[in-house]
């Protein structure tokens, strides 16, 4: 095996996280070289992405075969456009939220902090096998791996609600992934012969209308990590972990390898084109319409949600359906739409995750009605937030705007008139249900029985570390080539 | 000849011998020492076989040279070697367990007996693998059960000698029905030889004392592989063997049962039109499916760790039985690779629950609160194993999975695939129930603090564990083997 740069690259961007979680584990007992660990891992992972991008940009998909699992299939990497845009997104976040981290698990004296931050490294693995996937097998040993390796993060704290709330979890994703997406796998080996993700696609109408829509549905609904409704339960469920898992898996990590897992299937497997030439775009259409019904009917229960975790966690839900939606509408501005909201939502929704997290450190306060006036005295988290709540509405200058642009404008050329009016009535409910939100924190005089709980913002560290992503959700809309040439590069090829 | 040439022999002989004298050597460490060195012979003899029919097909050896078939064959082809490895790779896991395993489970002057019983019982399980004459079959049959009757009855739980009492009476019967299905098939093929027999087999076909054969041996062999509803005798032998014991029967007593099953019904019967005409699939699947969801469903209500994983091997089975009643080679490959697989984990989880009853005293939920704070690494190693039970990838069990549902995708059972993998979220139920006792409990507050636990004890247990996440990942030995055996075994029916 001749390693040449970008393929010892991958290699490196897999076992960095690894080694780092071994190190980690080792240091346990003294937290400032833990934490200095993580942060050093975070960053040479980071490195190690960034050095991959130019290869990248310029054409090259450079590939890496382990070893057959089992004739004719091949624990394999590859590095395409999308599994690189993702793979920027997790390890820079990871980054960020290493800092994040470290503040507030400090500041609220979380125990197990060294396991703690094992199975974060361990997700960051998981979340880079993901990415860089050659093939579907290898992309699903690595999905397995992220559920498995992230339960401990959502039972944290090791409680009752903890307990429900893993079972939930781990019962929706491992379940899911068992009862459908094992046999779709099995299937698309079947009829097609291969696993690997082709440009273009695999399945060249081997498998008719129906099929194709029921193989469809076996990958969505197996891929519960990208939440579409009726398996989206695990995501509130899992809000009861500390909230930088929440951050950084629940808006980045897990849930994005969700819709990132679908958009490669639609984009690799089935093949945007492919179907349109066979005459089996159809076979897409339910779930244009059932992606838009979760956005709608999650957004809705997002606005009657007093909880902020809760509310945020609805609003991922809505988000991550956009992904799904716009995948399954096949027309190429939509896709590119999707692969840039993967980028949007992820550096918005972690802002408002910090923000969230800095509330309950500073001020201990987990619902929205009790942030009457929050604004005057943690004013940088509010405005971070504020930040985040107009991305996710979708208006300038946030990145928000820029790839629900493209979403709509993919919309419009495909003549989806009900996509055009779910996203329409979406930014309304988006509006609804986070302008109340800025309005308590700013206009409204802080509640009588609060003046004798003085605080001010939450730890520098937690601070710095969601002004960082607000000010990434300001520069993606300012200079969003980087994505976009990423998202024109897997979708136009 | 050299002595290579007599390695099949010398499979089934080394041990023979190696079990009278440990009774003569019944001081000290020696009848451990020797039963080790029969036990590690053993496997490199199987072992050396495995390459033999690997590079030169199927060995055909005449005791005291009288040609079959007059005299008795021992026969090694695919499947046979295969078999081979699992089990006396097993023993040779097994006994330097055993030494500090049973110091705290057997009396110490009842040590020598162990080993002697333990070595008998890996003779009559490779002679039962090895042999091609069906009376063989049934004398190494009873040879392996009788010791184990013994093996059961030596753990130190007042109702082991219950548990053993209750296998022997079914494992009687059993034998019973096997020798009776042999004695009927001689009467009407005039041989023992199982190749022979499976020639002869296709004139009298139909006939009725063929049918009561089939029967017979069905019945008899579904006993000892515990299909249900034939299981009743297994959760309490495993619960009450010694560790070792329960350990080494998981990993080896039913596969090889289930190896005669193959055996019978491939070999013997597979060139009759009996399959085609009686509704054996459909019987055998229906079975299964029932073991599958029934068992596990068991499983999910035990509240000792030992019953629930006896449980689930009695599911686990269904699905073995499952790959063969499809009639596919895919099908037959999944078999035959969950054989091995399900035996490697399953020994793995009787080796750490053994390290569990010597760390907290005992095997119950109750007892293993905190199991994950108390001992990380042996908490690790079944949650590890149950993965695979459950068929995560990157774990064997996933390997089984992916051939049974290729095979029940390939022959068109949609149906039966959504049954498999709803099965499959029983064992994620079961499971979950050690995880969530062993990391949301609080350890008991009446335990010592943990002792290092003995190595001798560990290295098996720990060999085992990475053995069940080596062969999800590299399946060329496994999936190999089964595959060629599986094709071997369907070159008989055509």
């Amino acid at each position: 095996m001749s390693l040449s740069a970008p393929t010892s690259l991958i290699l490196a961007c897999l076992l960095v996280p690894v080694l780092g979680s071994i190190l980690i584990s080792l240091a346990g007992r003294r937290p400032n070289l833990r934490e200095g660990i993580t942060l050093a891992t975070a960053l040479l992972l980071l490195l190690g992405t960034i050095l991959l991008l130019p290869s990248i940009l310029a054409g090259a998909r450079p590939s890496l075969a382990l070893w057959s699992l089992l004739p004719g299939l091949e624990i394999a990497f590859q590095v395409e456009p999308l599994g690189m845009l993702f793979a920027l997104i997790a390890s820079s976040l990871w980054v960020v939220n290493s800092i994040y981290s470290i503040g507030y698990m400090r500041a609220n004296r979380e125990e197990n902090q060294t396991r703690f931050y094992v199975c974060f490294a361990l997700a960051l693995a998981a979340t880079m096998g993901i990415a860089f996937s050659a093939n579907l097998l290898t992309l699903f040993i690595f999905y397995e791996m992220l559920t498995l390796v992230t339960y401990p993060l959502v039972t944290h704290h090791g409680t009752q609600a903890a307990r429900d709330g893993g079972r939930t979890y781990v019962g929706i994703l491992l379940g899911t992934s068992i009862v459908f997406f094992t046999p779709a796998l099995i299937l698309i080996w079947l009829v097609a012969g291969t696993t690997d993700f082709v440009p273009g696609g695999i399945l060249h109408g081997q498998l008719g209308h129906a099929g194709m829509a029921g193989l469809l549905a076996l990958i969505v609904f197996g891929l519960a990590k990208a939440a579409l409704m009726p398996v989206h339960r695990w995501l509130p469920a899992a809000m009861v972990a500390p909230t930088p898992v929440s951050a950084l898996l629940h808006a980045v990590a897990v849930v994005k390898a969700g819709v990132f897992s679908v958009l490669k299937v639609v984009v690799y497997i089935f093949g945007a084109n492919n179907l349109a030439e066979a005459g089996l775009a159809g076979a897409a259409d339910w779930l244009v319409v059932l992606a838009g019904f979760s956005i709608v009917a999650a957004s809705v229960v997002a606005l009657f949600a007093d909880n902020l975790k809760r509310r945020l966690a609805y609003s991922t839900i809505s988000q991550l359906s956009y992904v799904t939606m716009s995948a399954a509408i096949l027309a190429p501005l939509s896709l590119i739409g999707a692969a840039l909201h993967i980028a949007a939502h992820a550096v918005a929704k972690i802002t408002l995750f910090f923000a969230a997290g800095a509330i309950y450190t500073a001020a201990h306060k987990t619902e929205v009605s009790q942030l009457d006036g929050i604004g005057r005295r943690m004013p940088w988290t509010m405005v971070a937030f504020s930040i985040g709540a107009i991305s996710m509405i979708g208006l300038p200058p946030a990145v928000g705007f820029i790839s629900k642009w493209y979403m709509l404008s993919g919309a419009m050329a495909a003549e989806h008139w009900l996509v055009v009016a779910v996203i329409a009535l979406s930014t309304l409910l988006n509006a609804g249900y986070f302008l109340p939100i800025v309005y308590r924190a700013f206009f409204l005089p802080p509640r009588a029985d609060e003046a004798d709980h003085p605080h001010g913002e939450a730890p520098v560290l937690m601070v710095v570390a969601l002004c960082l992503t607000a000010s990434a959700t300001l520069l993606l809309f300012l200079f969003p080539d980087l994505p976009l040439a990423l998202a024109r590069q897997a979708i136009i090829f | 000849m050299s002595l290579s040439a007599h390695l099949p022999a010398l499979q089934v002989v080394l041990p023979l011998i190696a079990a009278p004298l440990t009774v003569l050597l019944r001081r000290g460490q020696l009848p451990y020492l020797l039963a080790l060195t029969a036990s590690w012979l053993a496997l490199a003899i199987s072992l050396q076989l495995w390459v033999q029919v690997d590079q030169g097909g199927t060995i055909s050896y005449a005791i005291g040279k009288w040609p079959p078939p007059w005299g008795i064959e021992y026969r090694v082809d695919r499947l046979t070697a295969f078999v081979l490895v699992l089990v006396s790779g097993m023993a040779a896991l097994a006994l330097p367990y055993s030494r500090d395993s049973i110091a705290h489970e057997i009396l110490h002057e009842q040590h020598y007996l162990f080993y002697t019983m333990f070595v008998l019982c890996l003779t009559g399980l490779l002679g039962i693998t090895i042999t091609g004459d069906a009376f063989n079959v049934f004398v190494f049959l009873e040879i392996s059960s009788l010791s184990t009757y013994v093996l059961i009855a030596l753990g130190k739980h007042r109702r082991s000698l219950l548990a053993a009492y209750q296998y022997l009476i079914l494992g009687t019967i059993g034998a019973t029905f096997i020798v009776i299905g042999i004695g009927l098939l001689y009467l009407m093929t005039g041989t023992l030889n199982i190749a022979d027999m499976g020639r002869r087999l296709a004139d009298v076909q139909g006939t009725r004392p063929v049918l009561a054969a089939l029967a017979f041996l069905t019945v008899g062999i579904s006993l000892k592989l515990a299909l249900f509803p034939l299981h009743q005798w297994l959760p309490n032998a495993y619960a009450y063997a010694p560790s070792v014991v329960a350990a080494f029967l998981a990993a080896t007593a039913t596969k090889v049962a289930v190896y005669v099953l193959l055996r019978f019904y491939f070999s013997v019967f597979g060139a009759t039109q009996i399959f085609t005409e009686l509704p054996m699939q459909e019987m055998m699947l229906l079975l299964a499916l029932s073991g599958m969801f029934v068992a596990s469903a068991i499983a999910i209500f035990q509240s000792d760790l030992k019953r629930l994983f006896a449980y689930s091997s009695v599911a686990q089975i269904g699905y073995i039985i499952l790959g063969l009643s499809l009639g596919s080679a895919t099908g037959l490959t999944a078999t035959i690779v969950h054989l091995f697989n399900h035996g490697v984990t399953k020994g793995a989880i009787f080796l750490l629950l053994g390290l569990v009853t010597l760390s907290v005293g005992g095997t119950s939920l109750a007892r293993v609160h905190g199991l994950g704070k108390r001992s990380p690494l042996l908490s690790l190693g079944l949650v590890i194993c149950g993965l695979s039970l459950i068929g995560v990838p990157g774990t064997a069990g996933f390997i089984s999975k992916w051939y049974l549902l290729l095979a029940a995708l390939q022959t068109g059972h949609w149906w039966l695939v959504a049954l498999i993998v709803m099965s499959s979220l029983l064992a994620v139920v079961y499971v979950w129930r050690f995880v969530e006792v062993s990391y949301f409990r609080e350890p008991r507050k009446d335990l010592a603090d943990p002792n290092p636990l003995p190595l001798g004890m560990v290295i098996p247990s720990a060999l085992l564990v990475i053995a069940t996440v080596y062969f999800g990942l590299d399946t060329s030995f496994t999936i190999g083997s089964a595959q060629q055996a599986a094709e071997l075994l369907l070159e008989g029916v055509r």
